[in-house]
């Protein structure tokens, strides 16, 4: 087989998000934040967002991991970006499902846009934890904040 | 070296298959070993033939099966080289053994305002049990700190262990950096304030013969698993006075004398500390694989492997772009080979080495500070055993070099 699965994975597309992340940094002063790790590697991922009448305003991240997981991260902040709180979630959900090997609607597919690249992270289970870090955290910020502001 | 590797790669069958379309290189011996066929041989001998309970039975099987299980104890106080077998106490695995000790030992002996010394690179299992004792008891946990080549910083240790000091808890041979550690100058250093020695011999009892009476030490511990044996046994020694002081943690059946509605008494050590039915099979299984090993020769085995680490660390260490951790000195370092492909992720490291049929690890190791210390948040580690051949090896080179290529050409 050789490497030739790494093309699977790790895409051009793939790369790019991790080498060039979209929304890396701190965001404005009226941001919330959650931190989450992965316990298996000690990957720490800082995700921000600026949520206003139930809507992700911004969306930033920090921190450090793997190319899966810090493309998913920059790909996630494209795609949640100026989402409803409940679209925001609803999408979430459909991401996780598309990478543990669930299917999608093709809508839900087109609405992940890059993310549903990350589909064949289901093929490498040892993985899936690393590619929903950020959604995971950015998540459990939306559910901590999204119905208060 | 009295045996030739491809005999030896025939008792373990599970070497001989492809992953993911190659040739399987199984590098993840520190993790958990491979079991030989006389080890699952035995296993199924006796679920087949002897199965029942031990030490309650008046009947056939039961007493041929507390035979064999104890028969099992006298081959692991052999191993070790203990005075009896009635030191060796059975547990569920090394992190089990340290915990008992931590809680039944530990809660006895350290009060408030005492000391309890570690290092720096202890694996988890070596760590938590006596933070928890700590915070129980409002004791002080120490830290030796390392050299810039992983060694104990025998200054430091000389610092931390202060006639306060009444637990010294360490690996003999660390699982990140593969370090064997100066447990003689410790022994020294912790016995003479009084302190307890507790030795974590995980990394160790698999490539390197192991006297725990040369050693001196109070508590040894490791796990079957890493040794060949079944997963879900493992194995606490302790000095008798120490074990006869040593309080029970779990209470139920067999490791009880006497109940009365109000009160109980135990039996002796080491009943006293192996409530209910006890992982019997693994027991056999540990005493089939420690005759394996010992049929081999511990020297044999250190010998054979050190030719592996030296392939393994030249070829690695050849590849621009790699960061070994440790000491680049194959008498300096038992089993295990931590390091990073610089700009590529452990973890990505580790998928782009599966795809091509080596399997090592990657992650923090349960070892959280010295992750800290060497300034990483993880590390790819591939670690041998005595099945490992010289092919294994340069497959592992062979695929750092693509997957280095992989990520730095498309990037």
């Amino acid at each position: 087989m050789s490497l030739d699965q790494m093309n699977d994975l790790y895409r051009e597309v793939v790369l790019d998000h991790a080498q060039h992340p979209h929304h890396y940094g701190q965001i404005g002063k009226d941001s919330v934040h959650f931190q989450m790790e992965n316990p298996t590697c000690g990957d720490v991922i800082d995700v921000s967002a600026i949520i206003k009448d139930g809507n992700v305003d911004e969306i930033g991240f920090t921190g450090t991991g793997c190319t899966i997981s810090q493309a998913s991260a920059s790909m996630m902040t494209t795609v949640l970006t100026n989402k409803s709180v409940s679209e925001a979630r609803d999408l979430i959900l459909s991401f996780s499902d598309l990478i543990t090997g669930k299917e999608i609607n093709d809508k839900k597919e087109d609405q992940l846009g890059d993310a549903s690249l990350l589909a064949s992270v289901a093929e490498f289970p040892a993985r899936i934890k690393c590619a929903t870090l950020a959604w995971h955290a950015l998540d459990e910020l939306l559910q901590k904040e999204g119905t208060s502001k | 070296m009295n045996w030739k590797i491809n005999e030896v790669r025939k008792d373990f069958p599970i070497l001989d298959q492809q992953v993911n379309g190659e040739r399987l290189a199984y590098l993840d011996n520190a993790a958990t070993m491979q079991q030989s066929r006389p080890v699952t041989d035995a296993v199924l001998h006796y679920y087949q033939t002897t199965h029942s309970n031990v030490h309650r039975g008046v009947y056939t099987l039961s007493n041929q099966a507390t035979d064999m299980y104890e028969q099992a104890r006298e081959k692991v106080a052999h191993f070790i080289n203990t005075e009896s077998s009635e030191q060796i106490v059975f547990t569920r695995s090394t992190t089990e053994s340290l915990n008992l000790v931590a809680q039944g030992f530990g809660d006895a002996v350290v009060n408030p305002g005492d000391e309890i010394v570690i290092s720096v690179a202890e694996h988890h299992s070596n760590l938590i049990p006596w933070q928890q004792l700590a915070s129980r008891r409002s004791a002080h946990l120490k830290y030796i700190e390392l050299n810039e080549d992983g060694s104990f910083d025998m200054d430091s240790a000389t610092r931390v262990i202060t006639k306060k000091t009444k637990i010294v808890a360490v690996a003999h041979v660390g699982n990140v950096i593969g370090i064997q550690n100066p447990i003689n100058k410790l022994e020294q250093l912790a016995h003479k304030v009084n302190a307890y020695l507790v030795v974590d011999g995980a990394q160790a009892v698999s490539h390197m013969a192991v006297d725990v009476q040369e050693l001196n030490a109070d508590f040894y511990a490791f796990s079957g698993h890493k040794l060949g044996a079944p997963t879900g046994i493992g194995v606490l020694f302790g000095k008798s006075n120490l074990l006869a002081k040593m309080n029970p943690v779990q209470f139920g059946g067999e490791m009880i004398s006497k109940v009365t509605r109000d009160v109980a008494t135990w039996k002796k050590t080491p009943l006293k500390f192996e409530a209910g039915t006890p992982n019997i099979s693994g027991a056999i299984g540990l005493g089939v694989a420690i005759d394996y090993v010992q049929k081999m020769g511990l020297k044999s085995i250190q010998d054979y492997e050190e030719k592996l680490m030296q392939r393994m660390l030249t070829g690695i260490e050849g590849i621009s772009g790699v960061t070994i951790y440790g000491p680049h000195n194959t008498k300096k370092r038992l089993g295990v080979l931590s390091f990073n492909i610089d700009g590529v992720h452990p973890h990505d490291v580790a998928t782009g080495l599966d795809l091509l049929g080596i399997e090592v690890r990657a992650g923090h190791h349960c070892a959280q500070p010295l992750m800290q210390d060497l300034g990483v948040a993880a590390t790819a580690r591939a670690s041998i055993a005595f099945y490992n051949n010289m092919a294994d090896v340069d497959q592992l080179i062979d695929g750092v070099k693509q997957v280095k290529e992989f990520f730095l050409h498309e990037s």
